[in-house]
């Protein structure tokens, strides 16, 4: 048994990654689908394998080849890789178990093996970036996740979506190449590429402003993956015109790798070594974060198409993540890294609650969903179960990262007043936009005609799934909780 | 069952409750009312059941779960609690009986969303009443406002859509605004929010932080309704008359003066508080809110707004009560509670059962309505004697230990106060009395007679409770006089 | 002066990243946008395959009769192999894009493509 734990960080990339060709062959109808939720299932078990383990004691390594770091490529789970990895590997389960009638509804049959075989690409893609603990390796996994991220997304009836698509791959590709620079200085200054030991050699360069710059290049970079605000202009468009399948995986974990990737690399290497780079840092994203979470809370609160609002809201949560890592203190970091897990729960519950609405009613514009609680009310009800965590109401996850967030705010002197203040806004910002959905679906007349489509059961049940996790994880708290103080604590453990 | 047991049962029960009647609502309207009704009697059962514990000066509590570590959702009852929780489920059921006439006898749509809402919000309600610390109290404050949010946009046209939104916006926005912002201010403070007999504030937060801290806590409880937060009120008056009459008179706007005084009785503590100046403004806030929304209502034409200001400045009695910071005082604060809850109540039957049978609204229209509904104007004259404080009403009783509180404290702004609102509550009340009574029916008027029998049955009984609690009073006086050694620490 | 001068091969990164990103930003063909990326990712090749030579190095071929033999840094080379295959990807991807907006939308334009789109 032990043999195989000391596996399981490599099988959690290996076991998607040699499904692919499988998939792509599987042309019979539901294989395809069957195979890639199996395998999904599959990686959501070695996620929690994983989990349980780095609970009960030490991180878990392995040496890619045999070979030790840092001359191979290490990989490395600790808590704060293990929160990931069950949001991705959850997040994916989830999504696929219920999204075979979409999906069927959206992609043409002759398409869906190669539509399956992306999606477990972007699984192995955003896998592999978390669990690596080398800066080069993540650029590679980074970009395989990304290439999927861009077949799938274009995959949609919608031709919108390619537009879309595009200005997605040109500032994705802007971004990752960005990193790619960072990497390649900081690499130049240190000669090595494994995180750790790029940790331990960066204080022995005598002249600090290569890294300062690839401090600057590397934090750009994943902030244009991230949509951290102003760099988020591919994220709106290209989530409302994607299959709603993939929008709900997506929006649960694709921005969420790359500001893990964010805060790993700059609290480990960054922040230790560079003299006054905690307060640049800070001065830099936390205005940011604040912009974020009022002007695309506000935005949204305008928006028509539920999965644009939905997706401006997501830029503005993000800024909340932002918010808590810019405080570069204890508790702002496991703010951030709770709200990686719970931001997750809720946006991927709501995702796919619209996944069931578009379903039912054709389209998700609120016009078109006038009334929609009376056709569809356990869809609904999940949607605003979900919608009350994004609000950060007690009782659901959103609170309690909302908490802890403030909390860490609370350590900031005089800062805390604006800080809370913006925390405050964004969240009754957010009540209004969620409560115009709400006024339209519960309490707008439908208008005469009956709606055509069909939900099925399996699709219903997995919605309520997802919007009693909201639940659940607001009042039973442990895990993530348990998972950010430990994370937050080893980014920590390298600061002076 | 063990006392534990039970508060666990009364906030399960009814959301076992709520299922049941979204359930057995598809089936059949018959089969929903019968599971509301054996909801609230159930609840009844197992709430009252822990009466004797409390009396007997037991305090059982549970901790159900730890969101954030040191803060965990747990409840703890103490006499003021209890005395909340066993007034909101007695009426609840009374509520249920008056429910059925009215929304039958009105024809209403989406009966079973507003049966299902209405047990949401008791659960919330017992909730707020047991909380055990000030984030528990806060998780089911929230609760309360939302699922009363449906209740009150029952209609669901373009005016009451709108009125419902200032309600939510206004006690959503003061809650995540103030209160939530006052409550991590204490925890961060004093390292905890456990109700404690005697306060927890005392030692970590002196004037003027104290006055600061005290106004997050006053407005930030939207549903107390102190000027200038009161304006949802009048507002929700939209509603359905039974959700105005056990929400608003009852559950919600209690929910709101109760989490006050539990606050200043358990958070601040009595003695720190009036040991400390920067408190003393509340005080005055209170008084202004009885006399100007006393003025109000005075101006009003319409018969729920009208009983919706009284309610604002009755409100403000209790708060004003909670803050003389006297022991009888506090004990006038719970009792008032009550007595305000018989009479309010029965006034919004009478107003509903007014609605149903005549679909009349405005003051103006009651002219001889007393010959036309003998027994709804009755309660009425009762309901309203009550809010003037006459003897032999309930009103009455609350206001003498606020009085004598009041006169223990020598402070003679209260008492000013409660002389002048109770001239003006008489101001309102006494022409629609004589209206109804003494005047002759207008002439255009078309005949009608009472409203249905389940809703006369409903105001008669909270009319009898309005009269009864004036002279049985002792239960609730003996189990509210545990406060004192409450107060005492 | 001459010591900036020096480093020549860095100029040449700056410069033609530049080049790519202005491309990038300015131009309204996905076509020329496209080269434009293409120009930014192989700008940052060249910074790798510069890091990489060592004074005097060869190729990084291990002969074990010369011990003192100078190598060049095999690592940034065969980094760069892998970044140049996730570049030709990125661009057979976002030429695979361009066929199907030309093929839905009649055109490569920007902004006509949103023109159309505004008009629904």
């Amino acid at each position: 048994m032990d043999n195989l734990l000391a596996q399981l960080p490599a099988l959690q990339v290996v076991v998607p990654f040699l499904t692919v060709p499988l998939v792509m062959l599987l042309k019979p109808r539901g294989f395809a689908w069957l195979a890639a939720t199996a395998t999904s299932v599959v990686c959501f078990a070695i996620a929690i394998a994983m989990t349980s383990a780095i609970l009960q004691g030490a991180p878990l390594t392995y040496a890619m080849g045999g070979w030790p770091a840092p001359f191979g490529i290490a990989l490395a789970v600790d808590a704060f890789s293990a929160l990931l990895l069950l949001v991705i590997t959850g997040a994916s389960t989830l999504t696929l178990i219920g999204a075979r009638a979409s999906i069927d509804s959206q992609i043409t049959d002759a398409r869906q093996p190669l539509f399956y075989a992306a999606w477990l690409l972007a699984l192995t893609g955003l896998s592999g970036i978390v669990v690596t603990a080398d800066a080069f390796n993540i650029f590679v996994f980074m970009e395989i996740s990304s290439l999927a991220s861009y077949v799938l997304i274009s995959g949609g009836p919608d031709r919108r979506a390619l537009p879309s698509v595009f200005k997605y791959l040109v500032m994705g590709t802007i971004g990752a190449t960005f990193y790619l620079i960072g990497v390649g200085l900081v690499y130049m200054m240190t000669g090595t590429l494994n995180l750790a030991d790029m940790e331990a050699r960066v204080h022995e360069v005598g002249d600090q402003s290569p890294i300062l710059v690839a401090a600057g290049f590397i934090t750009v970079g994943l902030a244009l993956k991230a949509a951290v605000f102003p760099l988020h202009a591919w994220l709106p468009n290209a989530y409302t015109f994607a299959p709603h399948a993939v929008t709900a995986f997506l929006a649960a974990c694709a921005t969420k790798v790359a500001l893990y990737v964010l805060i790993r690399f700059d609290f480990l290497v960054f922040q230790p070594n560079l003299v006054g780079h905690d307060t640049q840092f800070a001065y830099f994203l936390m205005p940011l974060a604040v912009l974020a979470i009022v002007v695309a809370s506000a935005v949204a609160l305008f928006e028509r198409n539920l999965k644009r609002l939905l997706a401006y809201s997501s830029v503005a949560q993000i800024g909340y993540i932002m918010l808590g890592a810019s405080l570069v203190n204890d508790a702002g970091l496991t703010a951030s890294v709770v709200h990686i897990f719970n931001h997750a729960l809720a946006k991927g519950a709501l995702f796919l609650t619209v996944m069931a609405l578009a379903m039912r009613f054709g389209d998700v514009s609120l016009d078109q969903l006038a009334g929609a609680a009376r056709r569809a009310p356990w869809t609904m009800a999940a949607f605003v179960v979900a919608a009350l965590s994004l609000i950060g109401v007690p009782g659901t996850a959103g609170f309690i990262s909302k908490w802890y967030l403030v909390m860490a705010a609370l350590d900031e002197g005089w800062l805390a007043i604006p800080l809370i203040a913006t925390i405050a806004a964004g969240s009754l910002l957010a009540v209004a936009y969620v409560w115009r959905i709400i006024e339209c679906t519960y309490f707008a007349p439908a208008d005469g005609t009956e709606p055509t489509g069909h939900v099925p059961p399996l699709v219903t049940g997995v919605v309520l799934i997802a919007a009693t996790a909201n639940v659940y994880f607001g009042i039973f708290t442990a895990l993530p909780t348990t998972l950010a103080a430990e994370a937050a604590l080893a980014l920590q453990e390298a600061l002076p | 069952m063990s006392p534990e047991t039970a508060i666990v049962a009364a906030l399960a029960w009814p959301l076992a409750g709520a299922l049941a009647i979204s359930l057995t609502g598809r089936v059949s309207a018959n089969a929903r009312e019968a599971a509301t009704l054996i909801t609230a009697a159930g609840l009844i059962w197992i709430v009252w059941g822990l009466v004797p514990e409390l009396l007997a000066g037991g305090r059982p509590a549970v901790a159900l779960a730890e969101p954030i570590p040191g803060i965990s959702i747990a409840f703890r009852i103490e006499p003021l609690g209890m005395l909340f929780a066993a007034l909101a489920s007695g009426l609840w059921l009374i509520n249920s009986i008056y429910s059925i006439g009215y929304m039958r006898g009105n024809k209403e749509a989406n009966q079973t969303r507003f049966y299902t809402c209405f047990a949401i919000a008791l659960a919330a309600t017992i909730g707020i009443a047991f909380a055990g610390n000030l984030l528990t109290l806060f998780l089911f404050y929230e609760v309360l406002t939302l699922s009363t949010y449906p209740l009150v946009a029952h209609k669901g046209d373009g005016a009451t859509v709108r009125s419902a939104r200032v309600y939510l916006g206004l006690l959503l926005a003061t809650s995540i605004g103030l209160l939530l912002p006052g409550i991590v201010w204490v925890y961060t403070a004093a390292g905890t929010g456990d109700f404690t007999p005697g306060g927890i504030l005392a030692g970590h937060i002196a004037s003027p932080e104290l006055g600061l801290l005290l106004a997050l806590f006053v407005f930030g409880v939207g549903k107390a309704a102190v000027m200038p937060v009161h304006r949802w009120l009048p507002a929700a008056m939209v509603a359905p008359t039974p959700v105005s009459a056990l929400l608003h008179a009852v559950a919600v706007v209690k929910a709101g003066v109760f989490t006050i005084t539990k606050v200043i009785v358990y958070i601040f503590g009595v003695d720190h508080l009036f040991s400390e100046p920067g408190s003393g403004w509340l005080l005055y806030a209170a008084a202004f809110t009885i006399v100007a929304a006393s003025i109000v209502a005075l101006r009003q034409t319409n018969l729920k707004r009208l009983l919706a200001y009284s309610t604002v400045a009755q409100l403000s009695y209790v708060i004003m009560a909670a803050a003389i910071l006297k022991p009888l005082a506090e004990i006038g604060a719970a009792i008032h509670m009550v007595a305000h809850a018989f009479g309010k109540i029965t006034l919004f039957f009478a107003a509903g059962a007014i609605y149903v049978a005549s679909k009349k609204t405005e003051l103006g229209q009651l002219r001889g309505i007393g010959r036309r509904m003998p027994w709804t104007m009755a309660a009425f004259t009762i309901g309203a004697l009550s809010m003037i404080g006459v003897p032999p009403t309930g009103g009455f009783v609350s206001k003498w230990f606020i009085l004598a509180g009041a006169f223990e404290a020598d402070n003679f702004i209260a008492i000013f106060t409660i002389i002048a609102s109770t001239a003006l509550n008489a101001a309102y009340f006494l022409p629609i009395l004589y209206m109804a009574w003494f005047e002759a029916p207008a002439k255009d008027d078309k005949p009608h007679g009472e409203a249905p029998p389940a809703a006369v049955a409903a105001l008669t009984i909270t009319a009898m409770l309005t009269l009864a609690f004036f002279l049985l009073n002792g239960p609730v006086i003996r189990l509210e006089q545990q406060l004192i050694s409450g107060i005492a620490g | 002066m001459l010591e900036l001068l020096g480093y020549y091969n860095y100029w040449v990164f700056a410069v033609l990243l530049m080049v790519g990103l202005y491309a990038v930003i300015t131009r309204g063909n996905l076509i020329k946008k496209l080269l434009g990326l293409s120009i930014f990712q192989s700008a940052v090749f060249l910074m790798y395959i510069t890091m990489d030579k060592v004074a005097g190095g060869t190729a990084p071929i291990l002969q074990p009769d010369l011990p003192d033999q100078i190598y060049s840094n095999p690592l940034p080379q065969v980094l760069i192999l892998t970044a140049i295959v996730v570049g030709v990807s990125t661009t057979a991807l976002g030429l695979a894009l361009v066929v199907r907006i030309r093929e839905t939308y009649g055109t490569v334009e920007e902004a006509e493509i949103y023109e159309q789109d505004a008009r629904g």
